[in-house]
This record gives structure tokens, C-alpha cells and sequence, in this order.
């Protein structure tokens, strides 16, 4: 285990920063065809719902410049099936399971919660209140401070893990959802979820989305990602799992000097499933030539210096 | 199943807006099933930024030399178009399940394509026509302009053209004909527009028979959630086939069309 990448964050304990970002990776049963899951630093799993859900009618994905659209709708077997079947075949791995989480109402949260939190390799959860993609829940949880400070009370008082809370951005004031979340016992942020967009197919002149909009993920979004981290993470002291566009090292290298202490790597497993372990090892290389002993000195190195000047 | 950078050895447009690439890797050496895919990167920019699943339609093992027939429609296809004999080609594969020849002996295959979805067909007929099957095709096109591969086909065996508006062959689709002559067969293999693949399962009820689909993809490996199909018969609307990794070749019966 390389000393440079090793980091520590409340129930991630991660011999590297990249994990795959939930919905971009399943419940890591392709991708352990493709390469060893137990390089990862952690997993983030696709959302859990107490039921098993189908997700919304296709075409479910379109392209954008330096982007795609999804509007998947949280396709997922559900919590009996997440628990009996998705979890004991990751626990053959040596990493950490970072599950995500979601619901319609805050009871849903609760109970997925509770039960997803007491596998045994589940070491963390990350509370899905931004996806854009559903009609109710999601969202909706992440959008008012009040109400998502009041659903992760809820659910810390019943997991027996760290709680992340995923931040969407599809909101006028991020900063005042994380203390809000962080205030409530968050102990750490996911951010960012997709920000909500659209294309209009020029023959049909209809959405191509069958749900109409959809989220926009992928390098088109890094610059809002890495502004939202900026911006976050001086105002918050828990940690957070930065994520949005990454594609290369240096991508990696940008989000920690925003305030990222872990990235999540989502988009770029459609584009090349190898790209995780490729990153791991470019990383490792891009840190030596920087002459950077462990990748947390660089965490909020963009903000932290203007205060170390003035 | 592996990434690597190919190297276009031919790209060039064999009917209306349909080309023929060839390229040249180690890859080939594991595209020993017909009907499955490959995942191109037609560009090594972001736009666009996901991969193009495109069919395989001929392989030389011996030579690493892959075929590949697409029409050259959006932007990712356009690209590809583009590429010129030496230009480095992204391919990840293959992937997908192929159509299954263990179940077939001796016996006649019907094997039924409609426009860009004949090109897998080709490498099934060869490796059936290797198996001592007997082979029997009907190839529909829009007209005489979009047709491709009749030779090809022909030499392996009967090969019926369909065209639309009649500019070459019979005038209809590959049902009208199957229905008015009725050739027979033991088992149907098919590849084409969704509407054509409805038009067989409800107008032909053929028993034994192997669909493949097409659905927009994202990763083409089962981890996005992009393709997935209802299956026939799930009451509960809540059971689904991913085309990338449970499919793209069903038999019938199973996807809702």
C-alpha cells in the first residue's frame, strides 16, 4: 500500500482516494470481471430503495459536449435483494462500501438506512437526497436546508456508520444546505450530484430523454464541481468526497486543492471501464513528480494559502 | 474482453451513407462469436464522450482483421467515417452474448436482416455455413441504393433482397416475402429495426428463433442501467434484460417488443 495515496475518512478507511461514484459502477459485478475491486480506495454502490424500482422508460442516456444526460430513475432489485445478494458477493473484496441510499419519504430513508448500514462490509452511508431523476424524493430532500438537516437526523439516529451526505447542485445556495446537513450530524459531503439539463431531438422535435430532463454528468460539469467544493469547503470542517467529471490525475490533483479529502470517479467508467485503476497508478507518478508526500497536504491548498498570505 | 488502440487498415462507403471498416489487433483474436459488439471511441476528445456499440460483421482470426458496417448517421458514426487506413481505432470487446450455434445441426437456417442490422448476420452465416447448416437469407433495404453485401451473402448461400419501393428484388419487407413464399426453416436468426422484429415474432411465430436488439447504450457493459428492456409475461413491470450484457441476441419470447 503506497503511503501517498492512504487517506482517512470517518468509515473510509482507503488506500487510495478514487472510488467509483454510485450509479456509474452497478454493485461492481462487471467491472470485478474487468480488474482486482480491492485496488479501489472504496465503492460506492448504485442507490438502494426499500423497494426494487424498474427506473423510467428509455432512451434513458443522451450526449452533450464534454457530457451525457442520464435519467436512469434509480434502478435498483432493492433493499432484500441489495442486502442478501449485492453485498456478500463485494464482501470477497478488501475495500470499503460507501452505500448510497434513497427514498420517497423520510421513513424509506430510515429503514434502507438501518439495514444497509449493519452489512458487514458496508463501512459508510451516503444519503441520496440530489437525484434530479425521480419525481418524488430525491431531490426534493435536497433542495430546502430545513428539510434535509431533518432527514439526516433521522437517519443518523439509526446507522451504525458515518453518514455523507450527497449535495445536488441544482440549488441557489450550496453552502447553506452543507452547514445545514453538517449541523444535523453529517459526517461527511458527496458533492456533486448531475445538474439538471435537457436536449431536444431536431427531427422529432420532442425531449430525447423519455423523462424529458435529465442529469448532466461529466467533464462538462467539473468547472461547477470544483467552484462548489471551493466554496464548501471553507465553510464546513467535515470532510469531503468531491466528484464531477474527473477523467485524468490531474483532475484528481484539482478537486483536492478545491477541498476534496476523496474523489469519486463516475462518467469516466462508461467512457473507459479501466479508468479507476488506470488513475491510481497516474496518480501515484503525478505526486512523485510534485514531490508530494501524501496527496492530504493538498486538500483546500487553493483556499488555505490566500489565508497563509494575507 | 479488453481495450486496445487498433490500427484502420480500410474505411471506405460500400452503399448510401454505409461504410466498411477494417482494422487490425490482437483483439480479434477473441471475436470468435457472432453477434456480439464493439465499443468505439471515435474520437479522443469529449465530443462525443461515450463509445459507439457497432456489430461485428467479418472476422479474419488468422490475420487480427475485424469488419465492422455502420451508417455513418450522428456524430460518433461521422467521425468514424472520417478515419483513414493507419489512424488508431479505440475498440473495447467484444462484448455481449452472441447468437448460440451449439443447438444446430444439419439443419436450415433463416436468417433475417432489415437495413444496418444485416451486418452480424454475415459472420453468423459463415460460421453456420461451417457447421454444414443450410443457410437461407432475406435482406431487406429501403431501395436498391442502400443495399449492401448481396454478393457476399449470395455466396453463401440463396439470398433474397426486400426493397421498400421495389428499386431491386422483391417490393415489401422480409415478412411480406416470408409470408407469400414460405421458405422453410428449422430455426430463424434475426437482426433489424424493432418494428420488423414485431413483425416476425407476431406474423411468423417461429419457434425456435434468436432476436437481436439494438437500444441506445452508455457503458455497454451492464454497469448503467441505460438499455435495459422489459421482459414478456412480468407482470409486476419490474423484471428487465440489459441488451449490453444479458443480450444483445435473446430468443424470442423474451423481450417485450
Amino acid at each position: 500500500m503506497s503511503k501517498k495515496l492512504s487517506i482517512k475518512l470517518p468509515g473510509l478507511e482507503m488506500k487510495n482516494p478514487i472510488m467509483p461514484a454510485s450509479g456509474c459502477f452497478g454493485f461492481g459485478r462487471e467491472f470485478s470481471k474487468l480488474y482486482d475491486l480491492s485496488s479501489l480506495g472504496a465503492i460506492g454502490i448504485k442507490a438502494t430503495t426499500e423497494e426494487s424500482r424498474f427506473g423510467n422508460p428509455t432512451p434513458r442516456v443522451a450526449e452533450t459536449p464534454g457530457g451525457m444526460l442520464n435519467a436512469i430513475g434509480l434502478q435498483n432489485p432493492g433493499l432484500e435483494k441489495v442486502v442478501s445478494e449485492e453485498l456478500p458477493f463485494l464482501e470477497s473484496y478488501d475495500v470499503p462500501i460507501l452505500a448510497n441510499i434513497a427514498g420517497t419519504k423520510t421513513e424509506d430513508y430510515v429503514n434502507v438506512a438501518e439495514k444497509v448500514a449493519k452489512a458487514p462490509n458496508v463501512t459508510a452511508l451516503e444519503l441520496n437526497i440530489s437525484c434530479p431523476n425521480v419525481k418524488e424524493g430525491g431531490i426534493s430532500f435536497g433542495t430546502d436546508p430545513e428539510v434535509a438537516a431533518a432527514l439526516t437526523k433521522a437517519v443518523k439516529e439509526v446507522s451504525e456508520v458515518p453518514v455523507y451526505v450527497k449535495l445536488s447542485p441544482n440549488v441557489a445556495d450550496i453552502v447553506t444546505i452543507a452547514q445545514a446537513v453538517e449541523q444535523a450530524g453529517a459526517d461527511g459531503l458527496s458533492m456533486i450530484n448531475t445538474l439538471l439539463g435537457m436536449r431536444i431531438d431536431l427531427k422529432t422535435q420532442q425531449p430525447i430523454l423519455a423523462n424529458r430532463a435529465g442529469g448532466l454528468s461529466g467533464p462538462a460539469i467539473k468547472p461547477v464541481a470544483v467552484r462548489m467544493i471551493y466554496e464548501v469547503s471553507q465553510r464546513v470542517s467535515i470532510p469531503i468526497i468531491g466528484m464531477g467529471g474527473i477523467t485524468t490525475a490531474d483532475d484528481v490533483i484539482e478537486f483536492f486543492l478545491a477541498g476534496a479529502s476523496a474523489v469519486a470517479v463516475g462518467t469516466a467508467n462508461f467512457v473507459n471501464p479501466f479508468i479507476c485503476p488506470e488513475l491510481i497508478d497516474e496518480l501515484e507518478e503525478r505526486l512523485s513528480t510534485m514531490k508530494v508526500d501524501n496527496i492530504n497536504e493538498l486538500v483546500g491548498r487553493s483556499w488555505s494559502s490566500c489565508y497563509n498570505q494575507s | 474482453m479488453r481495450r486496445e488502440d487498433t490500427v484502420v487498415t480500410e474505411n471506405i462507403e460500400i452503399a448510401r451513407n454505409i461504410y466498411q471498416v477494417t482494422f487490425k489487433g490482437e483483439i480479434v483474436s477473441e471475436m470468435t462469436e457472432p453477434g456480439q459488439f464493439l465499443h468505439l471511441r471515435t474520437s479522443d476528445q469529449y465530443m462525443p464522450l461515450l463509445r459507439r456499440p457497432i456489430s461485428i460483421c467479418d472476422v479474419d482470426i488468422d490475420r487480427q482483421e475485424c469488419t465492422m458496417l455502420y451508417r455513418a448517421d450522428g456524430e460518433g458514426t461521422k467521425q468514424l467515417s472520417d478515419k483513414r487506413q493507419g489512424d488508431q481505432l479505440d475498440v473495447l470487446g467484444p462484448l455481449g452474448n452472441g447468437f448460440p450455434l451449439d443447438t444446430i445441426k444439419g439443419e436450415t437456417a433463416l436468417l433475417v436482416g432489415g437495413g444496418i442490422g444485416v451486418p452480424p448476420l454475415y459472420y453468423l452465416s459463415k460460421k453456420l455455413v461451417e457447421k454444414g447448416v443450410n443457410v437461407f437469407h432475406v435482406l431487406g433495404f429501403a431501395s436498391a441504393e442502400d443495399t449492401f453485401y448481396k454478393q457476399q451473402f449470395s455466396e453463401l448461400g440463396e439470398t433474397i433482397i426486400t426493397t421498400i419501393d421495389g428499386s431491386l428484388g422483391y417490393q415489401g419487407f422480409v415478412t411480406n416475402y416470408i409470408l407469400e413464399e414460405q421458405p422453410p426453416y428449422d430455426i430463424l436468426y434475426s437482426c433489424g429495426p424493432t418494428p420488423m422484429l414485431n413483425a416476425i415474432e407476431q406474423q411468423l411465430h417461429p419457434e425456435r428463433a434468436y432476436f437481436s436488439f439494438e437500444e441506445r447504450m452508455g457503458c455497454g457493459i451492464g454497469a448503467c442501467f441505460a438499455c435495459v428492456c422489459h421482459v414478456q409475461g412480468d407482470e409486476t413491470g419490474t423484471s428487465y434484460k440489459k441488451v449490453c450484457s444479458d443480450g444483445p441476441v435473446f430468443p424470442t419470447g423474451v423481450i417485450q417488443l
